[in-house]
């Protein structure tokens, strides 16, 4: 046997190998040319507007973009509250400017002030009107624990969480318009996170 | 400046016309029985030198032994003010007369003294509980309720 540039080129003889390199011969001959974008089929005009992305992105987005308040504002903190609407701190900015007089309008019950015993039934029935999904912010001390009434009041209720689900708690006394407005973006995070679509139930089917 | 009356001299006017109605008189107050309180108040408001048509306000002291129901009048013809009390002995179930019939604006604040002080006021049109519900047990601005 000779030894060097004869064993350049080694063919096999079974014709098993053969095939294989055929096909691969095949191939290679086919993919001389990069593959182009999947999305060319688009036109100029129709790539602007749209775009690819999960339903549950979307859902979320377009939720945690316009939360609309339910007009339920017991006592003070209300004042801090009409002053986040207003032009100084201007809550229209994260999709909230509409105060809905009906609570089946409403997505978001911001809770601004104390509440009595006497007014707890309302509270509940306007937080009951309200379509889902509807989340809580319970803004203030009072809102929190009953504030400075907690300790010892007959009368008022010691925290919202006794009467509705409370999402986030905003705490001051009252707190600042930043800080409510702080309160609503942790909300909207909070709603990002949100899995509207539950994956078990749709591979079951 | 609407001018305060004294209550020595009121009380002289009304003892020629109500005797015995008056336990107790001073520069700043007149205290009144309570069985005499409607007639001394309508004295007040129906007399024309005095003419008290308006009621500031009506509220209750608890005194540990007997409560206090204090009035204020004030007459806006005649630009002048008046105190007057009435003492109220019994805890247990204590009784006063009311004034609804003379000043309307009675009727609220005697049904905020039931609801927090238990006075009941004889003669109101609507006795019953006001800041509270029904079903709440005592009454909590005595000073006995915690």
């Amino acid at each position: 046997m000779e030894v060097g540039g004869v064993r350049k080129y080694i063919y096999s003889d079974t014709e098993l190998d053969r095939e294989e390199g055929q096909i691969i011969e095949e191939l290679k001959a086919n993919s001389q040319q990069a593959l182009t974008d999947p999305d060319e089929w688009l036109d100029e005009e129709l790539e602007q507007n749209i775009f690819l992305t999960t339903v549950d992105w979307v859902i979320n987005w377009g939720r945690r973009s316009s939360l609309w308040t339910a007009i339920c504002f017991p006592a003070c903190c209300a004042f801090e509250m009409i002053a986040a609407n207003g032009p100084r701190f201007d809550l229209a900015r994260f999709g909230m400017e509409i105060l809905r007089a009906s609570p089946r309008q409403a997505d978001l019950m911001i809770t601004a002030g104390t509440l009595t015993w006497k007014m707890a039934p309302n509270v509940r029935r306007i937080y009951n009107q309200m379509a889902e999904p509807k989340w809580v912010i319970a803004m203030g001390a009072c809102a929190i624990s009953g504030g400075i009434f907690a300790s010892a009041s007959y009368a008022v209720v010691p925290g919202y969480n006794r009467i509705i689900p409370v999402d986030v708690y905003v705490p001051g006394c009252p707190p600042r318009p930043e800080a409510l407005i702080y309160g609503i973006q942790m909300l909207q995070k909070k709603i990002a996170k949100r899995r509207n679509i539950d994956l078990g139930k749709v591979i079951k089917r | 400046m609407t001018v305060a009356l004294s209550g020595k001299e009121i009380a002289s006017q009304i003892e020629e016309k109500l005797p015995e109605s008056i336990v107790e008189s001073s520069q700043d107050y007149l205290a009144v029985k309570n069985d005499a309180l409607l007639a001394v108040a309508a004295f007040l408001k129906d007399t024309p030198e005095l003419d008290f048509n308006y009621l500031n306000y009506v509220t209750a002291i608890d005194y540990y032994d007997h409560f206090e129901v204090v009035y204020q009048l004030t007459s806006l013809e005649h630009n002048h003010s008046l105190i007057m009390k009435t003492r109220c002995y019994d805890r247990e179930n204590p009784v006063l007369p009311s004034v609804v019939s003379l000043w309307q604006g009675a009727d609220f604040q005697e049904r905020e003294i039931y609801d927090l002080m238990g006075i009941r006021f004889e003669g109101h049109p609507n006795m019953k509980r006001i800041f509270l519900w029904e079903g709440f047990l005592g009454h909590p601005l005595r000073k006995d309720f915690m």
